[in-house]
């Protein structure tokens, strides 16, 4: 039996663009695109076996070797330090990593900044490349309010288009990292299934 | 008869290694559990993780339990003058892992070569990190590389200091796009570090890469130190075995060959080695370095069939039975080459195939599953 190749996509809009470009690459799966709730599909065939995970869990699932390759946000890759390989961008979910704070914030070097974010790692590394003291509160959701109520100073979030930030009188203060989606594969999977992941990304980079 | 060795995978995979290293010539090295945890304090970098547990001797001295053996084999080698002392070891070290909780007690198992290391010495450690892979399962993969060739290679291209931790990270992770970005960032042209992103982009058999490789190396110290690569892959010549330049060490330590080995089912590299000559200058001693280790902690996780059964047979016996009766009836079912347990009431966990009952001397069959 053809050996599957094991797949992790980020359950929603972003995996189910990722997932037409990689059935344009060849690795199609047509059950994956029926209206149920199930989580797992195979394409015997193809040799293709697809997840949708948590978005933020993709890199685990991939590092652990439960899924071959397995697509995640940068944001992620830069937060968590998987170690995987990353071996393609997929020029999709484009973003940006950024400092956000009330329009009109000035910066007060007397003082350590209050910095709210889902990205402790990101935040701290960025702010201490700049000499920057800060104190990170760990949030897990509705960054945006954090400054509004005076819990902290600024965030660091993803920032897409800024309608988020604007219909909550922020604006962005300073730009960390450009995000996208990319492609990501578990070392040992890459040498045992090299021929598969190489043609993937080989088609892939043929759609950009 | 229960179809399983009795010895578990990394038991298996020891006995192994360990006849295959002594076929070598190689020593056993023997260390203890403790160590003065300064020499970890001084090298922290070269371990694969910082956390080490400490405690105070009796004399007040600040010991570890040893996360590492390879430092303290480097502290005490004493290599003949113009030869090479050849070591290698089974040890228990302790250390944090990702994503494990607490400090965990690992199997590793090893071998260092100590003195004049020259290309017959890098030679044969290859093939025995292939060998050793190969003692853990059929589906290997040996991947090498070089840190001087990649370190004269960006260096060549123009990257200095300042870029050289993110540009080895994205090396690492084979992120060609990474290093476009860090050389843009530089100012640098696609045209420019293009050798660079040869050198990750370009892996697989040494027959197929390396000539490739040399068309593209951008000076000539490069140039021969490919060449000098090759020849050493030519006389090592195994089929198993990948030019990778993906694999890197930390360039503080590492000054030559690198490499790493994966073995099918595991989902992380279970061989880890290379040249290490700069770690040995770092501890004042004047000698080559070269080894690795095998992590057979990681065998825990592998694809193993699932057994059926615990025990082949259990014995019941009432406490009324003469005890001697109860002996010979399991001995009698043991002669035939079962593992039997005896119990006085049905053991609820315990999944056995035969159930058997000793009545009055005789052992009688209560149960047989297929």
């Amino acid at each position: 039996m053809k050996p599957m190749l094991n797949i992790a996509l980020p359950k929603g809009r972003l995996g189910e663009r990722v997932y037409n470009m990689f059935e344009q690459a060849g690795f199609e799966c047509p059950a994956i695109k029926e209206n149920n709730r199930k989580l797992i599909f195979e394409n015997e065939q193809a040799g293709v076996r697809y997840f949708w995970v948590k978005p933020s869990d993709v890199a685990i699932y991939v590092q652990r070797g439960a899924a071959d390759i397995g697509v995640a946000g940068k944001d992620i890759l830069l937060e968590y330090c998987p170690d995987v390989y990353e071996l393609f961008d997929l020029q999709t979910g484009i973003c940006r990593m950024a400092v956000a704070a009330p329009v009109g914030f000035r910066d007060d070097l007397r003082r350590p900044l209050r910095v709210a974010t889902k990205f402790s790692k990101i935040a701290a590394d960025f702010y201490a490349s700049k000499g920057r003291e800060i104190d990170i509160v760990h949030l897990n959701g509705s960054i945006e309010i954090a400054p509004i109520l005076g819990l902290t100073d600024v965030i660091v979030d993803i920032v897409e288009t800024g309608t988020t930030l604007r219909e909550n009188n922020l604006e962005v203060v300073e730009e960390i990292v450009p995000i996208s989606a990319r492609l990501i594969a578990n070392k040992a999977a890459f040498q045992f299934q090299n021929q598969a992941i190489e043609r993937l990304v080989q088609n892939l980079k043929i759609q950009q | 008869m229960i179809e399983q060795n009795v010895f578990g995978q990394e038991e298996q995979a020891v006995f192994a290694l360990r006849s295959l290293y002594r076929t070598y010539g190689y020593s056993h090295y023997r260390m203890s559990k403790f160590e003065e945890y300064d020499l970890y304090v001084q090298n922290k970098n070269f371990l694969v993780s910082d956390r080490v547990i400490t405690f105070n001797d009796v004399n007040g001295r600040l010991l570890a339990l040893k996360p590492d053996v390879t430092l303290s084999i480097v502290k005490n080698a004493t290599p003949p003058k113009g030869g090479v002392q050849k070591l290698y070891y089974n040890e228990n070290v302790y250390r944090t892992t990702q994503g494990a909780v607490g400090y965990r007690e690992i199997m590793q198992v090893g071998l260092e070569c100590l003195g004049a290391i020259d290309d017959a010495c890098i030679c044969e450690v290859l093939c025995l990190a292939e060998q050793s892979l190969a003692c853990l399962g059929e589906q290997t993969q040996l991947c090498v590389s070089h840190m001087g060739i990649l370190s004269e290679v960006m260096e060549a291209v123009g990257f200095g200091a300042k870029e050289r931790a993110p540009l080895l990270r994205c090396v690492a992770e084979k992120n060609t796009h990474g290093i476009l970005q860090l050389g843009q960032q530089c100012g640098k042209t696609q045209k420019q570090i293009q050798p660079l992103l040869d050198l990750v982009e370009c892996y697989g058999a040494p027959a197929k890469v390396l000539p490739a490789l040399k068309q593209v190396m951008p000076t000539q110290k490069a140039k021969q130190m490919l060449c000098d690569f090759a020849a050493i892959l030519e006389a090592v010549d195994r089929e198993r075995l990948w030019v990778d330049f993906s694999v890197v060490q930390d360039a503080s330590y590492y000054n030559g060959i690198v490499f790493c080995g994966f073995l099918a089912g595991v989902p992380e590299r279970i061989l880890s080695g290379g040249q290490y000559d700069y770690l040995t200058a770092r501890m004042g001693k004047d000698m080559g370095a070269l080894g690795f280790a095998l992590y057979l902690d990681l065998l825990k996780g592998c694809n193993k069939e699932p057994t059926r059964y615990d025990v082949d047979a259990v014995l019941l016996y009432d406490k009324t039975e003469d005890i001697c009766a109860v002996s010979a009836c399991a001995n009698e079912l043991r002669a035939k080459g079962l593992c039997v347990l005896t119990q006085p009431t049905p053991p609820e966990k315990i999944r056995y195939r035969q159930l058997y009952q000793c009545k009055k001397g005789e052992c009688v069959c209560l149960e047989a599953n297929a």
